[in-house]
């Protein structure tokens, strides 16, 4: 797998660490619910198909990114910063799905 | 008589082995049976021969995507141990270590088990310490371990380097003696001839793609050959676990499914007498009968469906065998493979009645689904039997997560890559 890197550029994926599930919402610190906070920490939707996920460049500029990757086919969608939340999720520019 | 004996070879023969049965039927789908068990791979199978053979439940079909053994139970590195620090999985493995020693006769089918026994090489002090306590917790509850040092270890072992001048010096060991590996073939083969002369209906090729719902509770399911009723729909998908339950519309479960390499090299004269791990990293490696190193180490780390790997992951588990065996530098690889597994939140299996009216579910295997074939059939047998758990997976609930009731073997928490 390549992961396109929106500083560094197109990347091998062993600089880059798996930081996992892209798809929960951590609740509010201060909030006391027990059931929402036992979800965040223990559901997973564990999708077969296109998978919103964090990665880190730990390997190169230590960027954590929001990654769209197919778990079907591990072809890769959409890069961007996690910076600001997976909603900023934007396009890559480039789709290197060939060689995942 | 049994099907297969030294007699029934020899009269086979004088007639030309014309006369064999197949192993298993290939049946078309009945409009419905009083069990389906989704998914026809070893913990499938053999939860239908345990219906059939302990709860005299014989009215069930096996409902399977592809061929029989083209999952994870033709998948995995063969190994069976019962090597568990926590008492509910030294339990259970414990339970399905006593029916592998007798496997091949209650299957009349010949599975290869061979008790070469597992070796974990400790290489600190502090994981040496860590394996005393795991060895003396099984045999608190019945189970065999010995600690070994260095020179036992070389004496077992001669191509191991256990010098103080090895890269990765080893300070002793963790032996089981009665684990060791299976023909897992023979075990899929084996079950489901079981099974299919028990009068278990053996479905290949019929995926399902929904469920038949009266109200909250399932009542069948839909496949590609077709409807099938059911008065019990019980789910044995591992690495698909996330798949199907979501045909039934549920969502969220504590799994995420990843995919394991494997490997198997050229065939080799004997070096290996026994399954050995590696405690610098990660990695398990044993030699099969026709001579192939079997080995495998971590997972590739992020969540997959596919039934394959990268690279990086190749390389890893290729320099931790190098590290633990340099001699093997000129070994040539012939085959490696993935498998999804349905890694759990806490790195131990689910084996419980529900999560809807009229399903049972069985699935986070994690790696550890092989040598947990035989007990996962057999406790899930009885839980959709009695709609009850036995105690020996009652501890292995769903609900486990959210009450706080963890059997987290590693102490890894809700991190599934790292179970």
């Amino acid at each position: 797998m390549l992961i396109t890197c929106p500083y560094c550029g197109p990347r091998d994926v062993s600089e880059f660490s798996y930081q996992g599930d892209g798809n929960r919402t951590r609740p509010d610190p201060a909030s006391t619910d027990q059931a929402a906070w036992n979800a965040y920490v223990y559901d997973r939707i564990n999708t077969a198909g296109d998978h919103k996920e964090i990665w880190q460049h730990s390997g190169g500029c230590r960027s954590h990114l929001a990654v769209t990757r197919s778990t079907l086919t591990h072809k890769i969608s959409h890069v961007a910063f996690a910076r600001g939340g997976l909603a900023s999720v934007r396009p890559a520019g480039r789709d290197h799905g060939d060689h995942a | 008589m049994a099907e297969y004996s030294a007699f029934s070879i020899l009269k086979n023969a004088i007639s030309g082995n014309r006369d064999w049965k197949p192993a298993w039927r290939k049946p078309d789908p009945k409009p419905s049976y009083d069990v389906v068990v989704i998914g026809g791979g070893g913990h499938g199978l053999s939860t239908a021969y345990y219906l059939a053979k302990e709860h005299g439940i014989t009215n069930v079909a096996v409902v399977e995507k592809g061929y029989l053994g083209s999952g994870n139970v033709g998948r995995n590195t063969t190994i069976v141990r019962s090597n568990y620090l926590l008492p509910e999985n030294i339990r259970f493995y414990e339970h399905s270590m006593k029916l592998w020693e007798n496997l091949s006769h209650d299957l009349n089918y010949n599975v290869m088990f061979s008790q070469r026994g597992i070796l974990n090489l400790a290489h600190t002090p502090g994981q040496f310490d860590d394996y005393a306590r795991r060895g003396n917790a099984m045999r608190h509850e019945g189970g065999d371990a010995e600690l070994l040092y260095p020179d036992q270890i070389a004496r077992l072992y001669p191509g191991l380097d256990v010098s103080p001048k090895a890269r990765f010096p080893v300070v002793g060991g963790l032996l089981q003696p009665r684990a060791g590996t299976a023909r897992h073939d023979a075990v899929a083969w084996g079950y489901a001839r079981g099974a299919d002369r028990r009068g278990v209906d053996i479905l290949e090729n019929c995926e399902v793609i929904g469920f038949l719902r009266e109200g909250d509770r399932i009542v069948g399911v839909q496949t590609t050959r077709g409807d099938i009723r059911a008065r019990k729909v019980a789910v044995a998908a591992a690495g698909s676990t996330g798949r199907v339950l979501k045909l039934a519309g549920i969502d969220n479960l504590p799994i995420e499914s990843h995919v394991l390499q494997a490997f198997v090299s050229e065939s080799l004269k004997p070096i290996l007498p026994g399954v050995i791990t590696w405690g610098g990293g990660h990695l398990y490696v044993s030699q099969s009968d026709k001579g192939g190193l079997v080995f495998g180490g971590d997972l590739d780390g992020y969540n997959t469906y596919a039934q394959r790997g990268n690279l990086p992951l190749v390389e890893e588990v290729m320099s931790e065998l190098l590290a633990m065996f340099p001699g093997f530098a000129k070994v040539r690889l012939l085959r490696s493979w993935g498998g999804v597994m349905d890694m759990s939140m806490d790195g131990s299996p689910i084996i419980t009645t529900g999560p809807l009216p009229g399903m049972y579910l069985n699935c986070g295997w994690c790696y550890g689904g092989f040598k947990a074939t035989p007990a996962s059939g057999w406790l899930f047998a009885w839980t959709i039997a009695k709609n009850a758990p036995h105690e020996i997976n009652a501890p292995f609930t769903l609900d486990r997560f959210h009450r706080g009731i963890l059997i987290d073997e590693k102490g890894q928490g809700a991190t599934p890559k790292l179970h």
